[in-house]
């Protein structure tokens, strides 16, 4: 990969959460076009990495930039979408209201927002107030407003969770779209079976990385056949090293 | 800060408002029952006119403190005010949002307030009607600011509304409404005079008791009174500021 292709680079990052050492000395690059799955078990500091990429966590030492600038820098406000693990989103306003007040935020357009809409297939529930939706259509109208201005770069923590098998295809399918138009696409999972449809991975556990590499050079290395039992042969193997 | 976004911020709280039927009619006939309420407690008796322009000063006070805590609140534990914080959001944009959008609501709540007590309840005042709900917005903006402030010491809402006792409670006993403010021992007569309550309550008496060649037709010093409001309010608004913060540990 060529240097000014990278999106995102981290180097050396740690960070404490209180007395917890969530991210323990993390490298790793991403770049346009990528979707890169961040796995590993609840906990591991999947979602306080994220929070890092965006700029929204305070961080111990280390470095990270996205785009060639410091995270969080004021010129990224509008280059990067991100999505919590819990739906960011207004309870008590509707699914336009919503997406059309974010889009004010952005400056971007009506057509957006309907564009933003459609794409989660949230169009037909728009005027429905957001607390009264189901679990996984909130989690989309989070997403959708992820979306809004079609951002570089996004980061998407855990944004398949509970959804529909169709409706979970579909949106990887979006991610791939995205990553097509040059967009790189970073986003999170527990479910090991989400990382066969990642361009990248990268796994995590305690805060460190234990492999960066596509899913089948991770299978071939590891000389297992699925991502969760290549998991487990990389935790022993660190065990026996240790 | 945008006024593209501050406006955005302004009209999305008067939504969510809008959508809450049964806050909205509390705010607005709430204040009016209450001062019905005063003013049969003394039957229609001259003590209306004396109590009912302080307790127009505290009710958008107190409720703008209320309202915009739990709000704010909501905001910071829905994950909703580090997106926008993660957005071209400027703090600015954010503070005066809340505070466009809850002086408005203080406006349409005090002029109902003032226009009922003008009209139906007979009380007594020297001043300008509209100037009484000028004072009014400035108090409830001040409500506002204080409230944004004071969230970010609260981690539950049963903590914010705590807040309003500890934080208006005193201001109320210390303001010259139960005892003038100078026959109060020395050191409660100094702090009243550092408590912005004081400051509303004294403009609100004054446009009600007296007149004067100042603008508006009243004495100089109820302005010099809202600009002390104003400016703890503007003090408020600033110490809010410094509690958002874009990165949280």
């Amino acid at each position: 990969m060529m240097k000014n292709d990278a999106v995102v680079e981290v180097h050396d990052l740690v960070v404490r959460r209180g007395r917890v050492l969530a991210v323990d000395a993390l490298s790793f690059t991403t770049g346009r076009g990528e979707v890169t799955g961040l796995l590993g078990p609840s906990g591991c500091g999947k979602s306080t990495l994220m929070r890092a990429l965006v700029g929204v966590q305070v961080v111990a030492s280390g470095t990270v930039r996205v785009l060639g600038l410091p995270a969080g820098d004021r010129r990224l406000r509008h280059r990067v979408g991100y999505v919590t693990q819990a739906p960011s989103v207004y309870d008590d306003l509707t699914v336009s209201e919503n997406l059309r007040f974010f889009a004010r935020v952005l400056g971007v357009d009506r057509a957006e927002v309907r564009r933003c809409m459609a794409a989660v297939d949230l169009a037909a529930a728009r005027d429905q107030v957001v607390g009264r939706l189901s679990g996984g259509q909130r989690s989309r109208v989070s997403l959708a407003v992820a979306l809004l201005g079609s951002p570089d770069l996004l980061v998407l923590d855990e944004p398949t969770v509970g959804l529909d098998p169709v409706l979970r295809r579909d949106l990887w399918a979006m991610f791939h779209a995205l990553a097509e138009t040059g967009t790189a696409v970073i986003v999170s999972s527990h479910v090991m079976d989400e990382a066969e449809r990642c361009d990248r991975l990268l796994l995590m556990r305690n805060g460190a990385l234990l492999a960066e590499e596509t899913p089948g050079a991770l299978l071939e290395s590891t000389r297992t056949g699925d991502v969760e039992s290549a998991f487990l042969a990389l935790v022993d193997g660190a065990r026996e090293a240790a | 800060m945008t006024p593209r976004i501050t406006l955005a911020v302004a009209g999305r709280v008067l939504i969510q408002l809008r959508r809450d039927h049964r806050t909205v009619a509390m705010l607005l006939a709430l204040p009016c029952l209450l001062l019905t309420l005063l003013w049969w407690m003394f039957d229609a008796g001259a003590g209306f006119s004396h109590l009912g322009p302080p307790l127009l000063a505290l009710i958008p006070f107190v409720v703008m403190f209320l309202v915009t805590s739990v709000t704010t609140l909501r905001e910071r534990s829905s994950g909703t005010l580090e997106r926008l914080l993660s957005m071209p959001t400027g703090k600015g944009d954010l503070l005066a949002g809340y505070a466009m959008a809850f002086g408005l609501v203080a406006a349409v709540q005090s002029t109902l307030a003032v226009g009922l007590s003008l009209a139906l309840l007979d009380l007594q005042v020297a001043g300008p009607g509209w100037l009484l709900v000028v004072v009014a917005v400035v108090d409830a903006v001040l409500g506002t600011a204080l409230g944004l402030f004071v969230s970010a010491f609260a981690r539950t809402e049963f903590q914010a509304v705590q807040f309003m006792p500890a934080f208006v409670i005193p201001q109320l006993l210390l303001c010259g409404l139960f005892v003038a403010r100078d026959a109060m021992p020395r050191t409660l007569e100094v702090i009243s005079g550092v408590l912005p309550l004081s400051y509303a309550v004294d403009a609100m008496t004054a446009v009600a008791t007296t007149t004067g060649s100042g603008v508006g037709g009243v004495d100089g010093g109820v302005w010099s009174d809202l600009l002390v409001v104003l400016g703890f309010a503007l003090a408020g608004l600033v110490l809010g500021a410094a509690t958002l913060r874009r990165r949280t540990p």
